[in-house]
């Protein structure tokens, strides 16, 4: 498979994967805020398809298809969304919270700017543990205005440490547009003020990406520290399932539309295969959930373990 | 003049902020997506469009909007801030603990520090461990900051334009599974009270029930249906807290029981029980206390009834005490 229709049937499993956690939140089947990620899936795929094992990846509560991406198989997704047993967490994370080490995904945060000093100190143990780790962290553009945020990339920054900082410029942070809370609308400029090399790219193109981790981790792997992408993309979605999002000016979402990674890509390959591409990941997903559904609820008896050692 | 209103929980809070932003000019109105979008909640909808400027939205930088709060308080404004989530606070924290709570005492009280912090706590089915945690009792160990939790519109109404009223620090904390509940008949445009006082739920001769949040209607529920002689006291107030309320109910019932929604340990309940029992009134029965067990709130709906505290759970401590 060439890489294009690669990266295409990695898109069209998150898209299905997110798609079908939307039914059974609407069903009742999933309970609580969940945070999708359409349009958004350029992001992940790209990133993703540079990491190897030894990376760590942090990442937010729109955070299932950063975990696909990693490798978390569909089922294991599902089953935490699901509070089954088999589950990554065995439903104590939920979609906002879970992680899955086993996969180089350490997992989701729903205190926003949080994962981005957890990162850095996953780096930080990298510099003394011989893993030859890089961390990613992901966090949205408003995440930028979180203090927490701006002394992480300062201490990788200031210690050279092997982290790549990607923020999903999506340009809201909930209902609120980033450049009614910002003055500068580049992001980047913050992380260049610390020294870090920052790039702003289309996040809607798995292949520049892919390319700005790929660096960043050279970079990061010669010692040379941290990295900064600000990735521009579009959600195609409410923040969470409910939103109405009437914060949007018409005609917005349907342009947005138009423009999403899959249909954007799509354009380039032949119908065929990609059909088949689509086809491969929605039977995948199916399956997958047909598994999770199947699997027992995860034990009230168990809610008391793992607080210590 | 005083008027009524059929108002829902989240309804009787923007009616107090309405009243607030149209009777001080000087209070201000802040948080994230509060203002054009009329909070994630809709709890302030229509409030920009009223007020204008003194209504606006924040980015997510809870330490730039409590301190921001802090200094315009300082000279003479009378911010009031939404946190989103109790636990968001936390990333915050110091604007309150070493910031807000000390200005007053510090300054031997030259300066003020007239603010409200609007936030809601609490598990709802599905939240994840760090949307639902109940950390008032983190508030209460601070002098210095007052704390309200209204259950009730009507209370919802009162006490944010008593906190807001309020010269000092106070964090109203609000939970969102009442904000678009069944809708009540509301007294607005009364007389604001002073902060402080209890509401008694029930009225009993056997044992004196404390409780505050979400949580009392469960208390209620437990009462009614063990058809248990109670005092349910809810503490809608938790600093000031009314202990003489308690005190003289127990003196009556000679049994006490504190119900909330947060962690036993540490938990405010720990403290109401050794007022009284300090107190030295008489007791039939050890005091109990019943809480959210001392761990993390999973997600899975079926593993947080497990931890958090159910309405049988109650009953059967009703019953085992007054038996
Ligand atoms: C410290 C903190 N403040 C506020 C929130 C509530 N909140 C959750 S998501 C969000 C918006 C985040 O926007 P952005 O960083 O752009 O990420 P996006 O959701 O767009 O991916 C907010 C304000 C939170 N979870 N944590
Ligand atoms: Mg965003």
């Amino acid at each position: 498979m060439n890489q294009q229709l690669a990266d295409l049937h990695a898109m069209w499993r998150i898209r299905a994967l997110e798609e079908t956690i939307l039914e059974l939140r609407l069903a009742g089947d999933i309970v609580g805020s969940v945070h999708l990620e359409n349009g958004q899936e350029a992001v992940a795929v790209g990133a993703c398809r540079q990491l190897r094992p030894q990376d760590a990846v942090f990442s937010t509560y729109r955070g299932h298809g950063w975990a696909l991406a990693r490798g978390v198989p569909p089922e294991k997704i599902l089953a935490e969304l699901l509070y089954r047993r088999t589950g990554v967490n065995g439903g104590r994370g939920g979609s906002a919270h879970f992680s899955a080490p086993e996969y180089g995904f350490y997992g989701e945060n729903s205190i926003v700017g949080a994962g981005a000093p957890i990162a850095v100190g996953a780096a930080l143990a990298a510099k003394f543990d011989g893993s030859g780790r890089v961390a990613l962290t992901v966090f949205g553009d408003g995440a930028m205005n979180q203090g927490g945020v701006t002394e992480a990339m300062n201490l990788a920054a200031a210690m050279d440490l092997p982290v790549v900082f990607v923020c999903e410029n999506n340009k809201y942070s909930e209902l609120t547009p980033i450049n009614d809370m910002v003055r500068n609308p580049d992001l980047s400029a913050r992380a260049h003020a610390l020294g870090i090399p920052a790039v702003r790219l289309d996040g809607n193109d798995p292949a520049q990406v892919a390319a700005a981790v790929g660096l960043a981790i050279t970079t990061a792997e010669h010692g040379r520290g941290p990295t900064f992408i600000e990735a521009h993309t579009r959600r195609i979605t409410g923040h969470y399932i409910g939103d109405a999002q009437t914060y949007r000016p018409p005609g917005e979402l349907e342009a947005d539309e138009k423009d999403e990674p899959i249909v954007r890509l799509a354009k380039a390959l032949n119908p065929d295969k990609q059909q088949e591409a689509e086809e491969k990941a929605r039977q995948e997903i199916a399956a997958a959930t047909e598994r999770a559904l199947a699997a027992p609820l995860a034990d009230p008896s168990t809610a008391r373990e793992h607080l210590y050692v | 003049m005083s008027e009524t209103a059929k108002l829902t929980y989240g309804g009787a809070i923007n009616a107090a902020l309405a009243r607030c932003l149209d009777q001080m000019p000087e209070t201000l109105l802040f948080g994230e997506d509060v203002a054009l979008p009329g909070g994630v909640f809709g709890v302030t909808r229509g409030l920009r469009k009223a007020y204008g400027e003194r209504v606006f939205d924040t980015p997510i930088s809870e330490t730039a909007m409590l301190g921001a709060a802090v200094g315009a308080a300082m000279m003479g404004r009378r911010p009031i801030v939404e946190i989103m989530w109790a636990d968001f606070m936390l990333v915050a924290f110091d604007q309150i603990v070493n910031q807000a709570a000390n200005v007053r005492y510090v300054s031997e009280g030259r300066l003020a520090a007239p603010m409200t912090i609007r936030t809601q706590q609490g598990n709802a089915p599905g939240a994840c461990a760090q949307h639902s945690q109940n950390l008032e009792a983190l508030l209460l160990h601070v002098p210095g900051i007052r704390v309200a939790m209204p259950v009730q519109a009507q209370d919802a109404y009162d006490l944010t334009l008593s906190a807001v009223t309020c010269d000092d620090p106070v964090v109203v904390i609000e939970n969102r599974t009442l904000y678009a509940g069944a809708k009540a008949e509301v007294q607005i445009g009364g007389p604001v009270a002073p902060i402080g006082g209890h509401r008694l739920r029930r009225a009993g001769a056997d044992i004196t029930v404390v409780t505050w949040g979400a949580i009392t209607s469960s208390v209620e529920a437990a009462v009614d249906a063990t058809g248990t002689s109670a005092d349910v006291i809810e503490a809608v107030w938790l600093n000031p807290f009314d202990t003489e309320a308690v005190l003289a109910s127990v003196r009556r019932t000679g049994r006490l029981l504190v119900v909330h929604e947060a962690n036993l340990t540490g938990g405010f309940g720990a403290e109401v029980v050794a007022r009284v029992t300090e107190s030295g009134v008489p007791l039939k029965t050890p005091p109990k206390r019943v809480g959210a067990k001392d761990t993390r709130i999973p997600a899975a709906v079926q593993l947080a009834r497990e931890v958090l505290p159910q309405t049988d759970e109650i009953a059967a401590a009703l019953k085992a005490m007054t038996r």
